[in-house]
């Protein structure tokens, strides 16, 4: 073992060359990652939430040894990952939401086998390893199914088990259950728990967009937004943050226009939105100073002409935590 | 370090593995890459034979039907692929493995090899019977010799040009199917590139199928030395160098490649 922690980052930052025809600003650069300083403890599932663009399949792509850092430092497992990526490589691995890895004309077991290869696993403990995750996952049936022919769900399945098959010490997860219905993506949030809790030295680091996975799964947390790290902390501790402030949840009608004003109300500190389109409906979260807020809140409503449908005041949630720092919903 | 070794090897085969089982697990192969090219090699049998042309050009052009077997595995499946591994997600996951990524393209040249291999052994098998070939194989051992080399060098080359597109898009895909016809006339798939005359020839030297060609016609058939472009130990010495040019070159690209894309970010970018 060489350090406590799994992943440890100072002042990473990562910028892009942006295309000719895209050079708006004038320096033609994007920063995915903003000084980034993280540490992430062994045994530790972490997860990185934030909106599209965010930055976090940037740091998974550096931390991976698949892009470099344009300045700063990243470790993993207190091996640096620019100087000595072929160590870093012992003990990683990747699976990515979505993947489409692997050749169609293999089986599960034969695609499985493959990857486990370039990790040097021998054969018959592959097997094993293969027999068991796919009864874990309840994907036998499908041990002999060219990976051409599985569903997206059966297909992520596999990339997860892929992941864990050569037994990694850290394994970073990219949206892992991305586009997965809900029972599969249970599975799959119950497999990566029970991996982290009886193997006490093997650390997750997830990026999400579903805040109750997020909430559900993570021992930690980072909330990051433009490259920055905003904020890193339990789920819990999070939470307790917005103890004091009061998180109202109102329906409306379907509103489209003018929401931003909504922001402008005074004593209003954060607002977010989500359309329920089947329902016709609008949901409207404020945090805001204190309860006494809200009727400034409905006053700006009914001079809008909008019933209010239904009114609770909510115990916050991490959406509200996210929407309070990031000014904006996650679906916005 | 041996471990290191071992975790290699291993990889070679897995990744040669898909080529090799898989790729002919779907037995329509045997229409598309037996029949057609038998097809248009027959076609030219039958243009030299009308024109009384001798004995040999026979044997001369079901060996070349039988080599373009190779020559297409090389492009399609060498030169584009880590393009196309990359669009699918492979190459983030071959790049991620505590492996050297020249096992991963050499298992793709040996599985490559052996796919190739089955295929061309068809068409020269049918082909030879077919057309009833006369051969007159002078010197068994550098007929191995120069075949093997030739397959070096060529796989040697597909590795190059893998390396050479990884970060890049479509453009390599168009770059490789252009490719394709040129060399087909160049190497002297279906007619002695001597033909060519001496400096086009040396030039098209430079894929090695052309000198692996020649020198096998020169070594499998009765007549075959008076219609060999270079003496056939000079083909060997330069088939050799290129055998050792392609491979310490695609190394280095591959290293070359792999640093630009890493620095640019466009190691992972896909649907370019
Ligand atoms: N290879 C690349 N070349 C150019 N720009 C890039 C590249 N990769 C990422 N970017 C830019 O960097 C920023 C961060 O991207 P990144 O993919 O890390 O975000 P993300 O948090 O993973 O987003 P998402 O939730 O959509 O997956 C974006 O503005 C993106 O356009
Ligand atoms: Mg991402």
């Amino acid at each position: 073992m060489l350090s406590d922690f799994a992943v440890e980052t100072l002042d990473l930052c990562r910028s892009f060359k942006l295309k000719k025809a895209k050079k708006e600003n004038n320096d033609g650069l994007v920063t995915a990652l903003d000084n980034v300083s993280l540490t992430i403890r062994k045994g530790e599932l972490f997860g990185l939430l934030g909106p599209n663009g965010a930055g976090k399949t940037t740091l998974i792509k550096i931390l991976s040894t698949l892009l470099l850092p344009t300045s700063g430092k990243a470790l993993v497992d207190g091996i640096d990952v620019v100087r000595h990526p072929e160590k870093v490589r012992k003990r990683i691995n990747m699976v990515t939401g979505g993947e489409t890895s692997g050749y169609g004309i293999l089986t599960v077991r034969e695609t499985l086998w493959m990857f486990s290869q370039f990790y040097g696993i021998p054969t018959r403990i592959v097997r094993e390893r293969i027999d068991h995750m796919l009864k874990l996952l309840d994907m036998e049936k499908f041990a002999r199914t060219k990976i051409g022919k599985l569903s997206s769900g059966m297909r992520q399945k596999m990339n997860i088990i892929r992941g864990f098959i050569c037994d990694p010490e850290i394994l970073f997860l990219d949206e892992p259950t991305l586009g997965l219905d809900v029972q599969i993506s249970r599975d799959v949030r119950k497999y990566i728990k029970r991996w982290v809790k009886e193997n006490t030295k093997k650390t997750v680091l997830l990026t999400t967009h579903y805040m109750a996975e997020a909430d559900e799964l993570c021992d930690r947390l980072a909330i990051i937004d433009q490259g920055k790290v905003l904020i890193c902390d339990s789920p819990s501790n999070l939470k307790k943050s917005l103890k004091r402030d009061a998180v109202f949840h109102i329906e409306v009608g379907l509103l489209t226009d003018g929401l931003d004003r909504f922001k402008a109300v005074s004593g209003v500190k954060s607002f977010a939105y989500e359309h329920r389109h089947h329902l016709g409906r609008t949901l409207l979260k404020f945090i805001l100073e204190d309860d006494s807020v809200i009727s400034n809140v409905t006053g700006t409503l009914s001079q809008n002409g909008s019933k209010i449908i239904t009114l609770s005041k909510v115990e916050p949630t991490l959406e509200d935590v996210f929407v309070s720092l990031v000014g904006k919903g996650l679906e916005q | 370090m041996k471990t290191d070794f071992k975790t290699n090897i291993k990889a070679i085969i897995a990744r040669a593995y898909v080529r090799v089982v898989a790729g002919n697990r779907e037995p329509s192969w045997v229409i598309s890459e037996t029949v057609l090219p038998l097809i248009s090699t027959a076609a030219f049998v039958y243009v030299y034979k009308a024109l009384n042309a001798p004995e040999e050009f026979t044997g001369f052009v079901v060996l070349g039907g039988a080599m373009s077997a190779y020559w297409m595995t090389v492009l399609w499946s060498m030169a584009a692929q880590f393009y196309w591994e990359k669009e699918i997600g492979n190459l983030d996951l071959y790049m991620i493995a505590p492996i050297s990524r020249m096992s991963i393209l050499l298992g793709m040249a040996s599985g490559g090899f052996v796919y190739a291999s089955v295929r061309a052994g068809s068409v020269f098998l049918l082909g030879s019977l077919i057309f009833k070939i006369d051969f007159g194989v002078i010197d068994f051992g550098r007929l191995f010799l120069i075949f093997i080399l030739c397959q070096f060098a060529l796989f040697g080359l597909g590795m190059l040009f893998s390396s050479l597109f990884m970060i890049y898009g479509r453009e390599a895909w168009h770059g490789v199917s252009l490719f394709q016809e040129p060399v087909y006339l160049l190497s002297g798939f279906y007619f002695p590139v001597k033909s060519l005359g001496f400096t086009l020839a040396l030039t098209a030297s430079l894929i090695p199928l052309t000198l692996g060609l020649d020198g096998m016609r020169q070594l499998a058939f009765k007549k075959g030395v008076e219609m060999g472009f270079l003496n056939i130990n000079l083909e060997i010495g330069i088939l050799a160098f290129l055998c050792v040019f392609f491979m310490v070159a695609s190394h280095y690209a591959l290293q070359f490649m792999e640093n630009l894309g890493k620095k640019t970010g466009r190691l992972t970018l896909r649907w370019q």
